[in-house]
C-alpha cells in the first residue's frame, strides 16, 4: 500500500546542509502497522513528515500504486492523516474542539457536519460536554483523543502516528494505545507508528524499522524484536537499554 | 435524554453566571461568551487595568453624551465679553480667548479624539495584519518585498512623516487620520510577521494543511486570530502616541480646523496665555494626559490577559 | 546500615492556595532515608516533584510547607532562614533536574559553573577550584575535561549536559542527592550511561539518593526502595525487588499498564481510578 524507496531529506540549518534521512526504503502492506524506532536525531519523525508531504524529499513515494509528490490534492489528503506527538501543540488554542473537528469537514464540503462531529467524539470516548471546550480545558489524554478523532474524521485509509503517547503519563498511554488498537481494527487502517519506546512499538506493530542518524539500520518482525533476535549490534543495544538498568554488584 | 416537566420538576432557571462560566458549554456561542467572561474577570483583577478601562469608558461616554456633559453649552459660541474668564459656577473650566466654554470644548473635543483613534485603528490593524501574516507565512521573496516596504515606512520619524502627508493632503481630520495611519502601520506588520513565523511551525497549522486547507484559509481562519491579541495590545499602547500625534498636528494647525474643538489645537492657542490664564491650555492638556494614561494601563492589562502562557 | 537515618520526613504537607480553593500537592507524606537509594514514582500531579523541592526549601510562595518532622541528619529543615538554606544547598543536599538545557546557566562556561559551586561552600583559590572541577568532570566520565570545561551549555549534548549537572551537584560532596527525572530528557542508550555514572558516584561516596521519576522500570531497577505517590499521597512503600508483590491497586495497575517487550498483551491494562485512593 505504501512504498518508499531511496527516501532522503535534507535540511538547511545555519548555512549547512543536514542529511536528516539518507536513502531509506521500505514498504507497508495494506492493514499492516509498521513501526519506525530510533533515538533523537535518527530521522524517524522526518520520514513520517516526508510521507505526509510536510517536508520536501527526494526519492520515490508510492501510495496505492500512485506516485506522490510534495503537492497533494484534496483527494490525496483524504487518504492519509497524521496524529502529532504533542497534544498541547496540535490543537489550535483559540478554537473549540467542535471547531477543530468541523474544519476538515468544511474544507471538503462534506454533509451532516453536526452528526459526523458527534459520532467522531463518541468514537474516541469523549463526551458531549467536551465538544465546545477549548484545548486548555482538557487534559493531555483528552486532547490526544481529539487529535485522533480529527485525524479519522475524513475516513482515511492510512494513519501516520508520530510518537502519539510520548507526552502522556503511563496510565493515559495505555488508554490511548488501546484506543488506537481498537480504531485501526474498526476502520481497517494501515498505520505507520513512530516512537522511541520499544515496548509501545512492539505492542502495536507487525514490522519495525530501526533508524540511526538518518539511516535504516535494520528491518525486523515484532517477534524477533521481542526475542532480541536482531542482526545489528545497535538494535541489540536498543533492546537491552529498554529493559532498564542492571546494577553491578559491588 | 428527555426530562419530563411535571409540577414537581419545573424547568430550572440557570443563573447567567453559571451558564457563562460552565465548563461544559453546549454551543459555540456559550463557549465564546464564557471565554470572554473569564477574560473580563482576569482584567478586572488587575487594578491598574481596571482604572485604564474606566478611563477609556469615561472617554467614550463623554464623547457620546458631550452635549449633556457640556451642560448644553455650545463649544463654538463666542462670548468676547467673558473671554479668558477663570473657572467659576458659570463656566466650570473657564473660557478661552474667544469666550468659548472650555468644559464644552473639552467634552466635544473628546469626540474628535475618539474619532481619530478609532479610524486609525480600523485602518492600521487590518493592513498590518494582512502584510505581516502574508510575509511571515509565505516567506521567500514575498516576505522580502513586503518587509522592505515596511522598513521604508518605518524609517521615517512618525511626526515628521505625518506632517509631510498632512501638509501635502491639506488640513482636516480625515487627512490627519490618513497621515497618522500611513506612519503607524509598520510596527503591526512586524509584530504580525514575528508571531506568524513562530505559529506557522506549529503542529496545529500542519494539521490543517494536512487536511487540505488552502493558504488563504490557513492565514485567515487560523493564523490571524492568533495575532489579533498582540495587535490589540499594541494598539492600546500605541493610542497614547496616536493621540499625541493628532494633538501635535492640531497644535501645528493641521488636523482639525477651527472652530472645531480639538485638544491639541486648544493647547496650542492656550500657550500664549499659559502663565496668566493657565486653564486654557492645562485643561485640554490634562485630558490628553489622562486618556493616554488610560489606554496605556488598559493595554498593559490586556497583555496580561491575552498572554497565551496563562492556560 | 547507619544508626540514625539521613533524612526523616513525617507528615509533610505542601499546599498551594488558589482562587478555586487550596490545592494540596503533598498530603501527609512520611518516609525516612538512610544512605540508600529511594525511588519516588508517580504520574503528573502525584506530588513527587513537589516533595523533592520541599526537601530543598524550593517551594515558592504562596506555597505552604508544613511537616511534623523534617530533619536532615538531625538538623531541622522546617525553620531555616534563607542564609541557612544557602549553606545547606549544594553542601548537604543537592538536586539534579531533568533538562540541562534549562538547568545550566546559558551564558557562563560550564567549567566556571562547577567551580562556582565549589567556591560557594569551600574557601579555595581559583586554581584549586579549577583543579577540583576538572577532576569532577573526569569522575563523570567526560573524555576531554579540559576541552569541555570551556563549553557553554548549548554546545553539550543531552547526556553530557546531565553529566556536567551531576558534576556540579556533587562537587561540594553533599550527603543527599535528589534527582528529579534526571534521565527523562535523554535517549534510551544515553540514559543507562548516565545512570551508571550516578550509580558509581553514589556508591563510592556513600550518599543517600532520592530518585524521582515517572518511569517505573528505571526506578525499580536502579533503587533499593520505592515509594509510589498518587494524588499527593504515598500509596505504596516497598523494596524495589518486591514490587511485583505490591499491595496497592494503583501500583499493580500501573505496572500492568506499561507495554514491555517480553510480555506481549492484546490489550493493555487500564488504571481504573478509585476515588477512595484520594482519601
Amino acid at each position: 500500500m505504501i512504498e518508499v524507496s531511496d527516501l532522503s531529506v535534507n535540511f538547511r540549518a545555519g548555512g549547512r546542509q543536514i542529511r536528516a534521512v539518507s536513502n531509506v526504503s521500505f514498504s507497508v502492506a495494506g492493514g499492516e502497522t509498521f513501526g519506525v524506532v530510533g533515538e533523537s536525531g535518527s530521522g524517524k519523525s522526518t520520514i513520517l513528515r516526508a510521507i505526509a508531504g510536510l517536508v520536501a524529499m527526494t526519492g520515490r513515494l508510492t501510495v496505492n500504486d500512485r506516485p506522490m509528490g510534495r503537492a497533494r490534492s484534496k483527494a490525496d489528503r483524504r487518504v492519509m492523516q497524521l496524529v502529532f506527538q504533542d497534544p498541547y501543540g496540535s490543537l489550535h488554542p483559540r478554537q473549540t474542539i467542535d471547531d477543530a473537528l468541523r474544519e476538515p469537514l468544511l474544507i471538503h464540503g462534506l454533509p451532516e457536519i453536526d452528526r459526523t462531529v458527534e459520532a467522531a467524539l463518541a468514537d474516541v470516548g469523549l463526551l458531549p460536554q467536551h465538544r465546545f471546550r477549548y484545548p486548555h480545558q482538557l487534559s493531555g489524554g483528552q486532547r490526544q483523543r481529539v487529535a485522533i478523532a480529527r485525524s479519522l474524521i475524513l475516513k482515511p485509509s492510512i494513519l501516520l502516528l508520530d510518537e502519539p503517547t510520548s507526552a502522556l503519563d503511563v496510565s493515559i498511554q495505555a488508554e490511548i494505545l488501546n484506543l488506537i488498537s481498537q480504531l485501526r481494527r474498526s476502520y481497517q487502517l494501515t498505520c505507520i507508528l513512530v516512537s522511541h519506546d520499544l515496548g509501545v512499538v512492539a505492542h502495536l506493530c507487525n514490522r519495525i524499522a530501526i533508524m540511526r542518524t538518518g539511516n535504516l539500520v535494520e528491518l525486523l518482525g515484532v517477534d524477533s524484536l521481542r526475542q532480541s533476535l536482531a542482526h545489528e549490534a545497535y538494535t541489540r543495544e536498543l533492546i537491552a537499554a529498554s529493559k532498564g538498568f542492571t546494577r553491578v554488584v559491588r | 435524554m428527555t426530562i419530563e416537566l411535571t409540577p414537581e420538576n419545573p424547568p430550572q432557571v440557570v443563573p447567567l453566571a453559571h451558564w457563562l462560566l460552565s465548563d461544559a458549554p453546549t454551543s459555540r456561542r456559550q463557549a465564546v461568551l464564557g471565554n470572554l467572561t473569564r477574560g473580563m474577570f482576569a482584567l478586572a483583577a488587575n487594578p491598574a487595568a481596571l482604572i485604564g478601562l474606566l478611563i477609556v469608558l469615561a472617554l467614550v461616554t463623554i464623547a457620546a453624551f458631550a452635549p449633556l456633559v457640556a451642560g448644553f453649552r455650545s463649544p463654538i459660541e463666542q462670548d468676547l465679553v467673558h473671554r479668558l474668564a477663570a473657572p467659576s459656577g458659570d463656566h466650570w473650566f473657564g473660557t478661552d480667548e474667544l469666550g468659548r466654554d472650555i468644559l464644552a470644548r473639552t467634552a466635544y473635543g473628546a469626540r474628535v479624539t475618539l474619532t481619530i483613534v478609532m479610524l486609525v485603528s480600523i485602518l492600521v490593524a487590518p493592513i498590518g495584519l494582512a502584510v505581516g501574516t502574508t510575509a511571515g507565512y509565505l516567506g521567500g521573496w514575498v516576505d522580502a518585498i513586503l518587509m522592505r516596504i515596511t522598513d521604508i515606512f518605518l524609517a521615517f520619524p512618525r511626526l515628521v512623516l505625518a506632517l509631510a502627508f498632512s501638509a501635502a493632503l491639506g488640513p482636516g481630520i480625515e487627512n490627519a487620520v490618513i497621515a497618522i495611519s500611513l506612519t503607524a502601520w509598520p510596527p503591526y506588520a512586524r509584530i504580525a510577521r514575528a508571531e506568524t513565523v513562530s505559529i506557522a511551525r506549529s503542529d496545529f497549522i500542519a494539521a490543517v494543511v494536512l487536511q487540505g486547507a488552502s493558504t488563504w484559509r490557513v492565514l485567515f481562519r487560523h493564523i490571524v486570530p492568533l495575532c489579533i491579541s498582540s495587535v490589540i495590545v499594541r494598539l492600546t499602547l500605541d493610542m497614547a502616541g496616536i493621540i499625541l500625534t493628532a494633538a501635535g498636528l492640531g497644535f501645528l494647525g493641521l488636523g482639525a480646523q477651527p472652530p472645531t474643538a480639538e485638544w491639541g489645537a486648544m493647547v496650542s492657542t492656550g500657550r500664549d496665555v499659559i502663565f496668566d490664564q493657565w486653564w486654557v491650555a492645562t485643561i485640554p492638556g490634562l485630558a490628553i494626559f489622562i486618556v493616554s494614561l488610560g489606554f496605556n494601563l488598559l493595554g498593559d492589562g490586556l497583555r496580561d490577559v491575552f498572554d497565551p502562557k496563562n492556560t | 546500615m547507619s544508626d540514625s537515618p539521613l533524612l526523616e520526613v513525617e507528615d509533610l504537607n505542601v499546599t498551594f492556595p488558589g482562587r478555586g480553593g487550596a490545592t494540596r500537592a503533598v498530603r501527609n507524606a512520611s518516609f525516612s532515608l538512610g544512605r540508600e537509594r529511594l525511588g519516588i514514582v508517580g504520574e503528573s500531579g502525584s506530588g513527587k516533584s513537589t516533595t523533592g523541592r520541599a526537601l530543598l526549601g524550593l517551594i515558592p510562595p504562596p506555597g505552604l510547607v508544613s511537616a511534623k518532622r523534617l530533619q536532615l541528619s538531625g538538623q531541622d529543615l522546617s525553620s531555616l532562614t534563607d542564609a541557612d538554606w544557602q549553606r545547606l544547598r549544594g553542601r548537604r543536599i543537592s538536586m539534579v533536574m531533568q533538562d540541562p538545557k534549562y538547568s545550566l546557566n546559558p551564558v557562563l562556561k560550564v567549567g566556571r559553573q562547577i567551580e562556582e559551586t565549589y567556591r560557594l561552600h569551600h574557601r579555595a583559590s581559583q586554581g584549586e577550584a579549577r583543579r577540583r572541577s576538572l577532576a569532577m568532570l573526569e569522575a563523570v566520565k567526560i573524555r576531554d575535561p579540559d576541552l569541555v570545561y570551556h563549553f557553554y551549555a548549548h554546545q553539550l549534548s543531552g547526556g553530557m549536559g546531565q553529566r556536567v549537572m551531576i558534576a556540579m551537584m556533587l562537587i561540594a560532596e553533599p550527603d543527599l542527592l535528589i534527582a528529579d527525572e534526571p534521565t527523562s530528557a535523554l535517549d534510551v542508550t544515553v540514559q543507562n550511561e548516565v545512570l551508571r555514572i550516578l550509580d558509581d558516584l553514589v556508591t563510592d561516596r556513600g550518599m543517600g539518593l532520592i530518585f524521582i521519576s515517572h518511569n517505573l522500570t528505571i526506578v525499580s531497577s536502579f533503587c533499593d526502595r520505592v515509594l509510589v505517590m498518587y494524588g499527593g499521597r504515598i500509596v505504596e512503600e516497598c523494596k524495589a525487588s518486591e514490587l511485583s508483590a505490591a499491595r496497592h491497586p494503583y501500583t499493580r495497575a500501573l505496572m500492568k499498564a506499561v507495554p514491555v517487550l517480553d510480555r506481549p498483551v492484546s490489550e493493555l491494562a487500564v488504571v481504573i481510578r478509585d476515588p477512595e485512593w484520594l482519601r
